[in-house]
């Protein structure tokens, strides 16, 4: 009966000592993602993947604290508070939830933070100084397709999108991207909305315009029920999809009628199908061993995919930062966000990244991969 | 624009309006009836679907345990409230073990039932006896201790029990989307248009509920007395009428009618646990159109907005939703003018 609290109360000094002593050394990495909410199935693999991160890089201990944010914008900016207030973190990371990650950039300029995205975020200029995304931006994106395009000697596309910022963004870049590139033109543009019942009239309307092949953009399952009315109104072109549809899940939904259309993707869902060449290749196959062999065989995706880049970019950056300044200073935080912007070109399981100071961005044009839909399955073209 | 265009699109604005009919419908019973603007209706569009969805992946509906867990909230209830009166326990257990009786014995089917993969028909029939004692749950534990409260007050509880149902649904039917076998899969081809089995079928369908309602509540004795419930409860309830059974019974009937309605929409389009308010949404305007007491109004109303719904995507499909809810504004000013309003009681 005695010996219980004496015991408990040096487990509890233990706890303290360690505590304090690891907040003092350490490098303090604050994470907030969705766990909950209707963004937690992006969020989840991500968190799953930090599980399997390192204890420690460059000979620094890590110290990770992973935050709910319940895909909240008001939660995710009083986690990001937390962190640079209360844990005094060296980086912060999050969200994976477009909404949420942008207030949480204003918390780490202001804080002079470094701040990793896991989404493409879009940010007023100046406004992105301190943060960096880890996902692939729409430009790269249509950067593959329209050679893709190119290659298949199409010169007319028509446009279905969401009416939301991600339909907007990706007919913007696309367009910019394709003049650029001198790719094929835009020549009719229909949008709807994600809770849409029937695209009936704006697939018509698409098909009697006859471009060669169309663009759906829309995520998940919901890039489904467009595709199908394409199909259904006798459309015998081809069809691209953006990676927000790149799940199983499209596949799932869509059926025989999404056999053989084109989908872009980052490298790391199919390093298996991917040439020699692909300089993403090894990263790839690693994450994906790295993944399977934790969480069962077919679990890969798109989002832990950004979660094991984030870890390629730090063990880059702080052995580097560490030369100059000791972890939890300013002066640490203001060097590892000089590394990142100098540190050159970097492999990662999605692509090839190299930040530099105005581009925050960061992905070659290496990066997107074309599949297709053939057989129930991906297929790398 | 030619004939072949438009054939095309008014058939598909017109499945539209069938499906946005059956929801006006409901909408139209329960405020006729209870008094209640039931915002959620689309949500048992979307309980319908997504049950039938994940019966046919042969896993066990979230609804089930949804449902059994507002049983026990509901029995629960009135088991306290009657101890409360006095009417001792023994009593209190039997009639708390009624309201436990139903939703138990059909959630307990659904768990056996689920990994038999049944015809589709009969998961069908199973979905439709899985949501439709939602209505009366639902209606005893939101609404029923409010029943003599104003509209605006049962139009709040209403936002309150949308907004749950929509985070429960999240829950426990996941973010992604699902969309359902068709019941007739044959086509048939009339000149440019193609008419599937499942349009024929929701046309159908949703033409004869309309009927049958109608007659029931302009020709029937029960109707009737549904009908005086809502025209003056305490009058009602001096004729014989019990006007908690009526709240009951017209919530079921919505329940029902919501749960169809989704198994018709559900193989046209990718319904996910948040599908349901838009659809439910368009059926309200359309109920608006009928001034909330109508019928056959409210069957025109909502072919209306299909249609505007339909030939406005085409015109302009990022105006769509713009012009659809903004329709709703020449038929409220047509109604004020054509009937003042008058205080209700």
């Amino acid at each position: 009966m005695n010996r219980t609290p004496r015991r408990l109360k040096a487990l509890a000094a233990a706890v303290l000592t360690l505590a304090a002593g690891s907040a003092l050394a350490d490098v303090t990495i604050g994470i907030c993602l969705p766990l909950t909410g209707p963004a937690s199935g992006l969020g989840i693999p991500v968190a799953n993947q930090i599980k399997l991160w390192p204890k420690s890089i460059g000979g620094e201990k890590l110290n990770v604290i992973v935050l709910d944010d319940a895909t909240d914008p008001t939660k995710g900016v009083t986690n990001a508070k937390r962190f640079v207030t209360e844990d005094n973190a060296d980086i912060i990371m999050g969200s994976v939830a477009t909404p949420v990650a942008i207030p949480m950039a204003d918390v780490a300029l202001e804080s002079n933070t470094p701040h990793f995205m896991f989404s493409p975020a879009v940010l007023p200029a100046g406004k992105d100084a301190w943060s960096f995304r880890v996902p692939q931006g729409n430009a790269v994106m249509a950067f593959a397709m329209i050679e893709h395009m190119k290659k298949q000697g199409i010169k007319t596309v028509g446009f279905l999108g969401y009416t939301d910022a991600y339909g907007e963004s990706w007919l913007r870049d696309f367009q910019d991207q394709s003049k650029a590139l001198n790719g094929p033109k835009v020549v009719a543009t229909e949008r709807f909305a994600r809770s849409d019942t029937s695209v009936t009239a704006q697939a018509l309307k698409l098909v009697s315009a006859n471009p060669e092949a169309m663009l759906v953009v829309a995520s998940g399952s919901g890039a489904a029920m467009p595709h199908k009315a394409l199909v259904e109104r006798g459309y015998k072109g081809k069809i691209y999809q953006t990676h927000a549809a790149a799940s199983r899940d499209l596949i799932r939904v869509g059926g025989k009628d999404v056999e053989g259309s084109y989908v872009v993707s980052g490298p790391a869902l199919v390093p298996e199908q991917l040439s020699a060449a692909h300089p993403s290749k090894a990263v790839a196959q690693k994450f994906v061993d790295q993944y399977e062999a934790a969480y069962g065989k077919g679990s890969r995706n798109q989002f832990a995919g950004h979660g094991y880049d984030a870890v390629i970019i730090l063990e880059k950056i702080i052995p580097v930062a560490l030369k100059k300044a000791k972890p939890g200073t300013k002066e640490f935080r203001a060097a590892l966000r000089e590394a990142t912007e100098t540190m050159g070109r970097t492999i990662l399981a999605h692509g090839v990244l190299n930040y530099t100071k105005d581009n925050h961005w960061g992905y070659t044009t290496e990066t997107g991969v074309m599949l297709k839909v053939a057989g129930g399955d991906w297929k790398v073209e | 624009m030619d004939f072949s265009i438009a054939s095309i699109l008014a058939l598909d604005g017109v499945t539209n309006g069938a499906v946005y009919a059956l929801l006006a419908l409901a909408t139209v019973l329960l405020f006729t009836i209870t008094r209640v603007i039931f915002i959620p209706q689309g949500e048992f569009v979307a309980f319908g679907a997504l049950t039938l969805a994940m019966l046919q992946t042969g896993q066990v509906p979230g609804t089930v345990w949804f449902l059994v867990i507002l049983a026990i909230l509901a029995a629960g209830g009135e088991f306290i409230a009657m101890v409360r009166q006095g009417r001792g326990a023994a009593k209190a257990a039997v009639e708390a073990g009624k309201i436990l009786a139903y939703p138990l014995a059909v959630s307990l089917l659904a768990w056996w039932a689920a990994p038999q993969q049944w015809p589709l028909w009969a998961q069908a029939v199973l979905t439709l006896a899985l949501v439709t004692p939602f209505g009366s749950l639902i209606y005893r534990l939101a609404y029923e201790s409010l029943a003599d409260a104003s509209v605006l007050v049962l139009l709040i509880v209403s936002v309150g029990v949308h907004f749950c149902l929509v985070g429960l649904g999240l829950y426990f039917f996941g973010a992604e989307g699902f969309r359902n076998p068709s019941f007739w899969d044959e086509r048939f081809q009339a000149g440019p248009l193609m008419l599937s089995g499942q349009t024929v079928i929701i046309m159908l369908v949703s033409v004869a509920l309309i009927v049958m309602l109608w007659l029931f509540f302009e020709r029937s004795l029960w109707g009737k007395a549904l009908r005086a419930t809502a025209v003056n409860r305490l009058g009602a309830r001096l004729m014989g009428i019990s006007s908690t059974m009526a709240g009951r019974l017209s919530f079921s009937l919505a329940a029902f009618i919501g749960a169809l309605s989704g198994l018709l929409i559900g193989p046209t389009t990718t319904i996910f646990y948040d599908s349901g308010f838009l659809i439910g949404l368009k059926g309200f305007v359309a109920a608006v159109f009928a001034g909330l007491s109508s019928y056959p109004l409210a069957l025109v109303g909502a072919l209306g907005v299909g249609l505007l719904e339909s030939f406005g995507s085409f015109w302009a499909s990022s105006f769509k939703e713009v012009i659809v809810f903004s329709s709703i504004l020449p038929v409220l000013l047509w109604r004020s003018l054509r009937d003042p309003h008058a205080e209700e009681h």
